[in-house]
């Protein structure tokens, strides 16, 4: 049994990685059903064998070497793979919303020329993410961090024949290598501290507990670095609001579900390294919780449907950080599962949205849509709710557990974390009523096209609905007397963490507090949200204060950044070239040259071809060198 | 027997080409014999293959003066025999005057390289340096482009500076072996030297290869040298000829002054650190694709550089390593740009956009050889980088850190020339642009294949450097 398990590691990989080579070669000569169809049941058997896997790696887990990558003298980096509680976690996740969003990806990109394009790297995607988070070190995982990325940057580039789409692609991926080569650094040093870079002998040698401090500080505060370039935090989150350039299904599967959450998956893989570096849990904390704050005040004033869900990705990642810097390491991948259901489900209602409308983004121009898109307004209500946290939605409880565990490392964290909390009821729900509430604003001639959309979309929509509503039971708390089945699932991956960092838990008293804080203050938060976008609302006029300008302007980030960075590295560009390069150095060296010849050109007179000059000039020559005899005497 | 082949061949097919007078004929030819040397060459792998030992192939009797060929010497003499047919038919895209005599003197430069790596001998050494020089100097000059004679009298200084300083480091070390004096390498790591010694000769070495490679601030007839030779001269120059001054740090420079390597290893760090950090921005707003692809160039070899004078084993294996992927790389680079050339003439990057809609095959060969050009895994260029700045690590975190940037620069200026020359709309000026014909997709799908056979299975290569570096390294 052990061993057929073991092949099904490679299995999950081989499958989607087979999609994308025979529609990616044989893309042009297969029909866009076949196509679409094939890279759908690819995904599907993959997420089979996840089935299989997650139902067997409860206690243990299980490994597969494939081959020595990198070997030379007693170097090895070798090809394997692995899984456990943790990696199962993950692979359901991306197999099984990956399935959901390709299958609705059939209806959504029908009509476009690039169907087979789009659906070989998507199957691409799904292989180089299932790769980094099935893989048993460092490097390989790093082959799927990097690849991933240049899926992201295809896939937002998708329509590449708008610029605006490539620079959103290249922001991407350049905001990304950032943070690579803070990871990349974080590798070289856990590689000169414990000669390895395997997963098990570095979390061995990290619980003997023997690393010095500083060593560990800076390993783990790279390993971050890294993971705010891919899961898009302070200071390099400005990429994902622009990725939206990509088709909707695209936002939904790797800048929602899946690919933004590979640091959190990656710091919490490492949990171990990070609980030894108390100060880089603090400043994950603090970084995680002001990312959600500053994306949240941002996306209350956003006007394209889908740059809210990006801010709004962008803050759920905060909690998720945060929930790690408070060494709430399953509560933070409880939240990565229930923000995968429900902002999926979010994105591709979206995307329904924008099909019916024939590609408007602009939520001012919407609104009353509940009545034509009957599904659709339900299903993104759900995840409306479900993100907002009321019970017994899974956001709740999800959120819940972060909130909690925040307010056992500071209470300050806790409150800043309930002002999050309230802003994303408001925004969303602003998101929520603008678009299928009031009546309609946008013009005519789009209001006939409006339809719901075909069943091979709705279908996905209501079984990510209906996980968005259930998700909560994964992790129920214990005061409704039952089992935590997340927290049980994933103890053998925390246990040598959670043994470092004792936890003592709230009272439940104080906890029940905490939760109806919460709770009231998100249905304040939804009724001023009616108040102000139904009951107030006057259309599309409405002016925004002057205090507010900060978070309209998005806090001038891009601004900064293109001042700081872009144009002293463009000014850079051209004075190296134009002044060191051109006028310094080779203008030293052409003047070199220059002398040379003129040298050349002047002494050639000398060799005139006339004996009596020759003879002349070796008389002088001796008398030259009597008269220097003479004086150096 | 077989060393003769592989020196004699060469000279042969130089020799043979000239007397040929159809044009369809001497390429034939020319891929013919390129293809052989290759196959030629393959046959020493199982030797060299898992060493357990320091394996020399040499002709027996002779002194190891002609002939001798450790696990380094093979793997630069199979990029070397690697890339030569490749270069051939990259050359077809082009058509150059007097075919015959550049077919020649194409041939001449490989004997001159396969020399340069198979000797033991530094005078022979120098010989087929400088003789790996003129046909390349030849090629640039009669078959270049515009303004050929003003560079290629700045790349004549250049390297008559360098190997002048070359000439005196090796007599000196010459007169320093005992009696009877030997120009064996062998002979020269034994001798004795001071500190002092080793600095002057240190910084010979340095500036020599420091402008083969080139390193900053040595390096000004290369952008331009790139740009005006014709593309099989570029790419035997960056292809092959700069990794005889990479080989000749790990060959000479290590092994002999290894104490002035950790006294001045520092400053010579920095200038190659420099040169990365420097060349990476100005590729950034570069308006020429191959002045881009040469700055490009520099940034990596500045990297190899900086990996070699760590001395740490991971770095000179990366190192080795990265020789042989950034031959590949950078010839599959310029054979794109010349695909560029051959089908919209000479032209501005802003000038072109648009073209993967109408030529989507190249586009995805482009893109492929140009990730392996940003090293992203499990292509050829990460392999060697890993290592390389792995090694750099070890020694000076700092300077990993620095040269790391080059990681992210090169995506900036990679991913910019993609996206002004392929995505976008078409450029109205653009009205035709064939997809790749079969031989250009022949070629460039050898070096896909080769991009991802290094970077999923390196270790066979990396052993094959093993003994070598080992021993370089234990000389101290």
């Amino acid at each position: 049994m052990a061993n057929s398990l073991n092949i099904l590691l490679l299995l999950i990989l081989l499958f989607p990685l087979t999609g994308f080579i025979i529609s990616g070669v044989f893309g042009k000569s297969l029909s866009k059903l076949f196509v679409g169809i094939l890279a759908s049941t690819v995904v599907f058997i993959s997420f089979l064998f996840s089935i299989i896997i997650a139902t067997n790696v409860s206690q243990h887990s299980i490994s597969l070497n494939l081959f020595e990558w990198i070997h030379f003298n007693n170097f090895s980096i070798s090809f394997s793979l692995f899984a456990d509680s943790l990696t199962a976690l993950m692979l359901l996740i991306v197999t099984g919303i990956g399935f959901l969003i390709h299958v609705y990806s059939i209806g959504y990109m029908k009509h476009d020329e690039g169907f087979n394009r789009f659906f070989s790297y998507m199957n691409l995607f799904v292989f180089f993410m299932l790769m980094l988070v099935i893989s048993s070190n460092y490097l390989v995982m790093f082959i799927g961090w990097e690849g991933v990325g240049l899926c992201s940057y295809l896939l937002i580039g998708f329509w590449f024949k708008d610029h605006a789409n490539n620079n959103a692609a290249k922001k991407a991926f350049i905001m990304n290598r950032i943070g690579d080569l803070g990871f990349l650094l974080a590798l070289f040093l856990i590689f000169t501290t414990y000669n390895s870079l395997e997963f098990s002998n570095v979390f061995d040698g990290a619980a003997k507990l023997t690393t010095n401090g500083s060593t560990m500080f800076w390993i783990t505060i790279l390993l971050f670095i890294g993971a705010t370039g891919k899961s898009a935090q302070i200071p390099l989150y400005t990429w994902l609001p622009d990725a939206m350039a990509g088709p909707t299904p695209v936002s939904a599967l790797i800048h929602a579900a899946t690919m933004v959450t590979a640091g959190i998956y990656m710091i919490a893989r490492s949990s171990i390294l990070f609980v030894l570096a108390p100060d880089v849990l603090t400043i994950i904390a603090i970084v995680g919780i002001f990312t959600a704050l500053l994306a949240a005040t941002i996306a209350i004033f956003q006007n394209d449907i889908k740059k809210v869900l990006a801010y709004s990705t962008i803050s759920q990642l905060g909690y998720m950080f945060a929930a790690l810097g408070a060494g709430a390491f399953t509560g933070a991948m409880f939240h990565l599962t229930t923000h995968a259901f429900f902002k999926a489900l979010l994105f591709l209602a979206a995307g329904s949205v924008i099909h019916a409308l024939s590609g408007e983004q602009d939520i001012t121009k919407m609104g009353g849509l509940s009545k034509k898109l009957k599904i659709t307004s339900l299903v993104f209500l759900m995840g409306t709710i479900a993100i907002s946290g009321i019970p017994p939605f899974s956001g709740f409880f999800s959120k819940d557990e972060i909130l909690s565990s925040l307010y056992e490392k500071n209470p300050l964290l806790w409150i800043l974390g309930i002002a999050g909390a309230l802003m994303t009821a408001f925004y969303m729900f602003r998101l929520y009523f603008l678009v299928f509430k009031g009546t309609y604003r946008g013009d005519d001639e789009t209001a006939k096209h409006i339809h719901e959309s075909p069943k091979v979309m709705t279908i996905p929509l209501i079984v990510l609905a209906i996980l968005s509503v259930v998700g909560g039971m994964l992790g129920l708390p214990e005061w409704l007397g039952t089992q935590h089945f997340l927290h049980n699932y994933l103890a053998p991956v925390f246990k040598a963490s959670s043994q470092i960092m004792i936890k003592n838990s709230l009272p439940l008293s104080e906890e029940l507090l905490l939760i109806i804080i919460s709770v009231v203050g998100v249905l304040i938060a939804i009724i001023c949200s009616w108040f102000i976008y139904i009951k107030k609302y006057k259309g599309t006029e409405t002016k925004t204060p002057a205090i507010f300008k900060i978070f309209e302007a998005k806090y001038w980030m891009d601004e900064i950044y293109e001042f700081l960075f872009v144009k002293p590295v463009l000014w850079l560009s051209d004075a190296f070239y134009r002044i060191v390069e051109i006028k310094w150095i080779d203008g030293l060296v052409n003047n070199i040259g220059v002398m040379v010849v003129r040298t050349g050109n002047w002494i050639k007179y000398i060799q005139n071809g006339y004996i009596e000059f020759y003879v002349y000039m070796m008389v002088l020559g001796i008398i030259a060198l009597f008269i220097i005899n003479i004086i150096i005497r | 027997m077989l060393p003769i082949i592989t020196l004699g061949l060469p000279v042969l097919a130089s020799i043979i080409v000239l007397f040929i007078k159809d044009i369809r004929q001497i390429k034939q030819f020319s891929l013919i014999a390129s293809v052989l040397m290759f196959i030629s060459t393959l046959i020493y792998l199982p030797t060299y293959l898992y060493p357990t030992t320091l394996n020399v192939v040499s002709i027996v009797g002779m002194d190891s003066i002609f002939f001798s060929m450790d696990g380094l010497s093979y793997l630069l003499l199979l990029l070397t025999s690697f890339a030569a047919p490749l270069i051939v038919t990259a050359s077809f895209l082009e058509n150059h005057e007097r075919p015959n005599i550049y077919y020649s003197l194409f041939f001449l430069t490989i004997f001159a390289l396969t020399g340069v790596f198979t000797t033991q001998n530094a005078l022979m050494f120098y010989i087929y340096w400088e003789l790996a020089l003129l046909p390349v100097y030849f090629i640039c000059g009669f078959w270049g482009a515009e303004g050929r004679e003003k560079i290629t009298i700045k790349f004549f200084i250049y390297t008559l500076f360098g190997s002048l300083l070359m000439l005196v480091a090796l007599i000196y070390l010459y007169t320093k072996t005992p009696y009877p004096h030997s120009f064996n390498f062998s002979a020269l790591y034994q001798v004795a030297l001071s500190s002092v010694e080793q600095s002057w000769l240190f910084w010979a070495f340095f500036i020599v290869f420091a402008v083969k490679i080139p390193i900053f601030p040595f390096h000004t007839w290369q952008p331009d040298t790139y740009k005006v030779a014709p593309m099989s001269g570029t790419m035997l120059l960056a292809g092959i000829m700069l990794k005889m001054g990479v080989y000749g740090m790990i060959r000479l420079m290590l092994p002999i002054t290894h104490l002035a390597v950790i006294q001045w290893g520092t400053i010579a760090t920095i200038l190659a650190v420099t040169g990365i950090i420097y060349a990476s921005i100005i590729a950034i707003r570069q308006t020429d694709i191959k002045r881009l692809f040469a700055f490009s160039s520099m940034a990596h070899v500045g990297l190899l550089a900086a990996a070699v004078l760590t001395m740490n084993k991971n770095a000179l294996q990366g190192a080795t390593f990265q020789m042989l992927s950034h031959g590949v790389n950078v010839i599959g680079l310029f054979f794109i740009a010349g695909i560029f050339s051959s089908r919209i003439g000479e032209r501005k990057i802003s000038e072109m956009g648009g073209i993967a809609s109408i030529a989507p095959r190249f586009a995805i060969y482009f893109m492929i050889v140009m990730l392996a050009s940003v090293a992203l895994p499990l292509t050829n260029g990460f392999i060697g980088e890993f290592l390389m700045l792995l090694g750099i690590f070890q020694t000076q975190p700092i300077f990993a850190a620095l040269a790391g940037t080059g990681i992210i620069f090169g995506a900036v200026y990679m991913l910019w020339l993609y996206q002004r020359s392929m995505f976008g709309k078409l450029n109205p000026t653009i009205t035709v642009f064939a997809d790749l014909n079969l031989s250009e997709q022949l070629m460039l799908t050898v070096i896909t294949i080769v991009i991802f056979w290094m970077g999923i299975f390196p270790s066979s290569l990396l052993h094959i450097a093993e003994p070598v570096l080992n021993q370089i390294l234990k000389t101290y």
